[in-house]
């Protein structure tokens, strides 16, 4: 029997902002426990909640980024469950007219472009953090309660762990693009939750879902999914049901393992929040907002190509991410050529920042010093070599190139009434090598040149001494 | 009529224990309620609007500006049975479950 | 005559001449609390300590004529949360709580200057009718003391009522501050929805919450209630509207007023004498120049069933963060979480709450949600609009505050239902967030005070202040003192 998969993909991704979501206490990282937070996060009697503009902004940013329509008439609801990270033991989120739907997503999956459809995205609260000590206890730490987040969730359009991978890659790289997050897996600004079920290809019917959390990384949604695939078809194939169950991925083992299995559906008691007054968004907002949307990363690419020259290959390297690409831009925007400056994004900076295990941002260059070294070599001030040099002194040390290089004495030696004096020198005292070069012996004129780089500490013009020396060459 | 099944699942969704003449009295109670909330079904209400809020404001933000309200974690914390190093303790779950976000 | 039986201007006079000081206004209190509350259990916690250092601080910097509330004692219905004095809503699972931050109200009226005495005793979470499911004991009405004060703001309305203090905050969710208002035979008036910031008022149905004041004089109230009104960034839901100096109603006289008198206020279950008292305050109103129309309100007798399902489904979700973890009462003997939450809220709540907290999380739960909290969400809004309607070309609606007058202690606490029906009269306001407000409107045979209640258009307090004044103006019944007859205690 042939199945077809259909897997469905919950995102969660933080909102960049500086106070949380229904409270005025701020967004922080790995402050002390319990210090980033107020009474309305502990959950006080009497508190209530009040919403960030800038969360839904940037919550609407994401939606239009997805193509999707804007909820005019929303409200807020409580989403009621118990657990020690829940203070209220409500979350406020939208679960009756959610921020936006019907957005999507294109994907290129082997070379086959396809759309994957957003089912509805939502604001909301995130929860605290529970951490079960191994003494009988849990540890709650109320840092994270109330930071925004969005919700999006597919539709289920998504047929195989591939997709899965390259959809998560795409929306990542969106909301990156639009600067409403991090989304970074590994600090938790972006997580996901998975469901995947098979059917027997040409069934109308889904089969039953398993859901699959605890996912850390693309590669672990990709790997879960793909046992998760193998899994429920060997079950099916062995005559029996797969059932509604949560797994999570393991590791080491690269299997899903059964966390439990759900019985009923969860009983939320959704009802609309009573403290906070319902919303009509404006249409002139969201069309600043559409106006304020960055470029996003396809356009991007594809102005890279068209108008910059860059070969296809790079400007998509260049468009991975918003750092690099914004990196990039400044770079030319101050007057560095885009070829050489992609060259060195995709070169040397790349081959630094992965030796380096760093982030672009983590390093000390500036696109000012990248393109003041760029236009240092393009007008012969450097030579190629003392501009590697250079570089290494910039990202590490945050030198400016041009002062740098003066103070060092790097400087290029262009002047031939410099240069010649030396040139005829190592002439006269390498008669062989002139015979030699009149015999045809090309090689020769390699040994003179590198003696006379010897003598300049390489920092003669090759190309002057190039001139200089096949004049006098020729002269005797 | 509500039985005492019911009773027990709103009990349990509720997180309240009800010893049995509990459950006896509260489903001979609630069933008498209900039967009240029943006569909600002689309204016509075909294309009523519900109303949640009664509030006349909408649109109601806050700007994204941190607040320092002058209360510490001590202050926060100052209610709490039991802590640790400024975070909250309580006794373990039973069910290992993850947190739902 | 007894400083706390004047009216708040007087007193304000006197202060500012120095004819009395702060600090004897807090004694007079005291003494009073002292003498009366064995018997009423007015107060659940009394601020003695800290009342008489304010109010000799008050005195060491002096009162100026601008300062009208400085120096005046009132009291706080124990779910509005103040800093560092005990906050229990009537209820075991707060009997421990400590609250680090101040209510809007009380950060405003103690800005104004005014006194905090203590917290009123109330029903557990504010539900009920009566303050008899108080986990601190059932308050006395001060006219009989066999009697309930009414509820759930009973322990406001008696502590006024006695003169323990000249006002008292109360909330109103579905009658609480004017059915103990009428049983008490003070003023009390629940403004309109969003006119009064609920931040720090523990939540009980928050589409329904109002806090508003009880005194036994109109313009007392009026002070008050211009001083803490307004909106606060800090609730969403308090309006933006500017807030009037109530006092300038006071005074005005009501000819012309439309009053609309509604036939379901007078039907089936109404106490003859309730009607005879309100029909006679209605006369006094026409003899004034008001002009008196019959209308109806045919929506008015399912306000009842639907306001139960929407505040109980608010309230189990609200009383949710009770669960013996960040405060409040943890149970002993836990050994898992899960024994933490349903030990700690079994143990915790009382039955009146545990009964709303299984109505409404029935309501909301999976299957029922459209049938009963939908439904009663739509009705509501039928309320409203019947509301509206009448009140669109009359200036008040008026009738009675409560079916009848202060009933024996102990006598319907076991019958939820009955108990609900009584608040038949006050729910629709509160389904509307209309204001509305009790005014004294003399005593049945038994001597026992009866309530006119007042309902205006949405933040039109101003035409309950004028008529409430005019009519107290008319009548003086506050000039009767309750007799704190009755009581075995």
């Amino acid at each position: 029997m042939n199945f077809e998969t259909t897997i469905g993909l919950e995102v969660h991704v933080e909102l960049k902002t500086k106070t949380k979501m229904f409270s005025p206490s701020p967004v922080t990282y790995g402050a002390e426990p319990n210090t980033s937070t107020n009474v309305i996060d502990f959950g006080f009697p009497g508190v209530l909640p009040t919403v960030n503009r800038e969360a839904y902004r940037l919550g609407l940013m994401v939606a239009l980024a997805l193509h999707a329509d804007v909820t005019k008439y929303t409200h807020f609801d409580r989403k009621n469950y118990f657990y020690p990270d829940n203070p209220k033991a409500y979350q406020i989120t939208q679960a009756e007219e959610p921020l936006a739907t019907n957005g999507w997503i294109e994907i290129e999956v082997n070379d086959v472009k396809k759309k994957i459809g957003i089912e509805e995205m939502h604001v909301e609260e995130d929860a605290g953090k529970n951490t079960h000590g191994d003494d009988g206890y849990s540890y709650v730490d109320l840092n994270r309660q109330g930071t925004p987040l969005i919700e999006i969730v597919s539709k289920p359009d998504i047929a195989s762990p591939d997709e899965a991978y390259a959809y998560l890659e795409q929306l990542r790289k969106i909301i990156q693009f639009t600067g409403a997050s991090d989304v970074k897996m590994e600090e938790g600004s972006m997580r996901v939750d998975t469901n995947i079920s098979i059917s027997p290809i040409g069934s109308d019917k889904l089969g039953q879902k398993a859901e699959l959390k605890n996912l850390n990384s693309f590669n672990h949604v990709r790997l879960g999914l793909a046992y998760e695939e193998k899994r429920q078809a060997q079950v099916v194939m062995a005559g029996g049901v797969v059932r509604p169950e949560t797994r999570r991925f393991d590791e080491a083992s690269g299997e899903t393992i059964l966390m439990r299995v759900k019985e009923g559906k969860d009983d939320y008691r959704y009802f609309p929040e009573p403290d906070l007054p319902a919303f009509e968004i404006e249409d002139e907002w969201v069309d600043q907002i559409k106006s304020e949307i960055p470029e996003m990363p396809d356009k991007r690419r594809t102005r890279y190509i068209n108008e910059l020259g860059i070969p296809e290959y790079d400007a998509g390297v260049l468009t991975q991410t918003k750092e690099m690409s914004d990196f990039f831009e400044a770079t030319i925007a101050d007057g560095a050529d885009a070829k050489q400056a992609s060259n060195w994004l995709m070169g040397e900076v790349s081959g630094y920042l992965n030796a380096n295990k760093l982030d672009l941002l983590e390093t000390k260059l500036t696109p000012i010093n990248l393109s003041t070294m760029i236009k240092l070599i393009q007008d012969g001030t450097i030579s190629s070599k003392i501009a590697k040099k250079v570089f290494q002194e910039t990202i590490k040390n945050g030198s400016e190139p041009k002062a740098w290089v003066e103070q060092k004495g790097l400087i290029q030696e262009s002047n031939p009434e410099v240069l010649t004096p030396i040139i005829t020198g190592i002439l006269d005292a390498n008669e062989q090598s002139i015979i030699d070069f009149k015999n045809g012996k090309d090689r020769a004129v390699g040994y003179l040149v590198g003696q006379i780089m010897k003598q300049t500490h390489g920092q003669a013009n090759p190309k002057v001494v190039n001139q200089i020396l096949m004049a006098e060459l020729n002269k005797r | 009529m509500i039985s005492k099944n019911d009773v027990e699942h709103v009990a349990n969704l509720a997180r309240l224990s009800l010893s049995q003449d509990e459950v006896d009295k509260f489903t001979t109670q609630l069933d008498q309620i209900i039967s009240m909330e029943d006569e909600l079904s002689q309204v016509e209400t075909e294309g009523v609007k519900p109303t949640t809020h009664i509030t006349d404001e909408i649109n109601v933000f806050r700007e994204d500006v941190p607040v320092d309200d002058g209360i510490t974690r001590d202050d926060l914390l100052s209610n709490v049975p039991e802590t640790k190093d400024g975070l909250i303790k309580v006794p373990s779950i039973i069910d290992k479950g993850e947190t739902d976000a | 005559m007894s400083n706390l039986k004047k009216d708040l201007e007087t007193l304000h006079q006197e202060l500012v001449a120095g004819d009395i000081k702060a600090a004897d206004l807090v004694e007079e209190s005291l003494d009073t609390i002292e003498k009366r509350d064995p018997e009423l259990n007015a107060f659940i916690t009394v601020n003695d300590q800290q009342a008489l250092a304010d109010a000799v601080t008050l005195d060491e910097k002096g009162i100026s004529d601008a300062d009208k509330l400085a120096g005046i004692p009132i009291a706080y219905k124990d779910n509005i949360v103040t800093k560092n004095l005990l906050t229990t809503a009537g209820s075991k699972i707060l009997s421990n709580f400590q609250p680090v931050y101040d209510a809007t109200v009380v950060e405003k009226l103690s800005q104004a200057g005014m006194i905090n005495l203590g917290k009123t005793n109330m029903d557990e979470f504010a539900m009920g009718s009566s303050t008899e499911s108080s986990y601190f004991q059932p308050t006395h009405n001060p006219w009989d003391l066999d009697r309930v004060p009414g509820g759930s703001s009973g322990g406001s309305a008696a502590a006024v009522a006695a003169g323990e203090v000249l006002a008292a905050l109360g909330s109103d969710t579905g009658g609480s501050i004017r059915q103990p208002s009428a049983y008490n035979g003070i003023f009390g008036i629940k403004p309109t929805y969003g006119r009064v910031s609920r931040w720090g008022l523990i939540a009980f149905g928050s589409s329904f919450d109002q806090i508003g004041v009880m005194t036994k004089r109109v313009k007392d109230s009026a002070y008050i209630l211009s001083a803490m009104a307004g909106h606060d960034i800090k609730d969403s839901t308090s309006s933006k509207q500017a807030v009037p100096d109530f006092t300038q109603f006071i005074g005005q006289d009501i000819k012309g007023l439309r009053v609309a008198v509604p036939d379901e206020f007078f039907g089936e279950g109404i106490d003859e004498e309730v009607k005879v008292q309100v029909e006679k305050g209605l006369k006094v109103l026409t003899d004034l120049g008001a002009v008196i129309d019959h209308v109806q309100l045919p929506y008015t007798r399912y306000g009842v069933p639907a306001y139960y399902v929407l505040a109980s489904s608010e309230a189990s979700s609200n009383l949710q963060r009770f669960d013996g973890i960040r405060y409040g009462y943890r149970a002993e003997d836990v050994k898992n979480l899960e024994d933490v939450y349903v030990k700690s809220r079994s143990e915790g709540f009382g039955p009146e709450v545990k009964r709303r907290i299984m109505l409404g999380t029935f309501a909301l739960s999976a299957g029922y949600y459209d049938a009963y909290f939908n439904k009663a969400a739509k009705v509501r809004t039928l309320i409203k609009q019947d509301f509206e309607r009448v009140l669109a070309d009359h200036d008040l609606i008026i009738g009675p505050t409560s079916p009848d007058t202060a009933f024996k202690i102990g006598t319907i606490v076991s019958d939820p239902l009955k108990l609900y029906y009584k608040d038949v009269l006050t729910i629709s306001a509160n389904m509307a967030g209309v204001p509305s407000a009790s005014v004294p409107a003399g005593f049945d045979s038994q001597g026992l005070p009866v309530g006119m209640q007042l309902i205006a258009k949405r933040f039109d307090e101003g035409t309950i202040f004028k008529a409430a004044a005019a009519f107290e103006a008319a009548t003086k019944y506050y000039e009767v003192e309750p007799s704190f007859k009755g009581g075995v205690r």
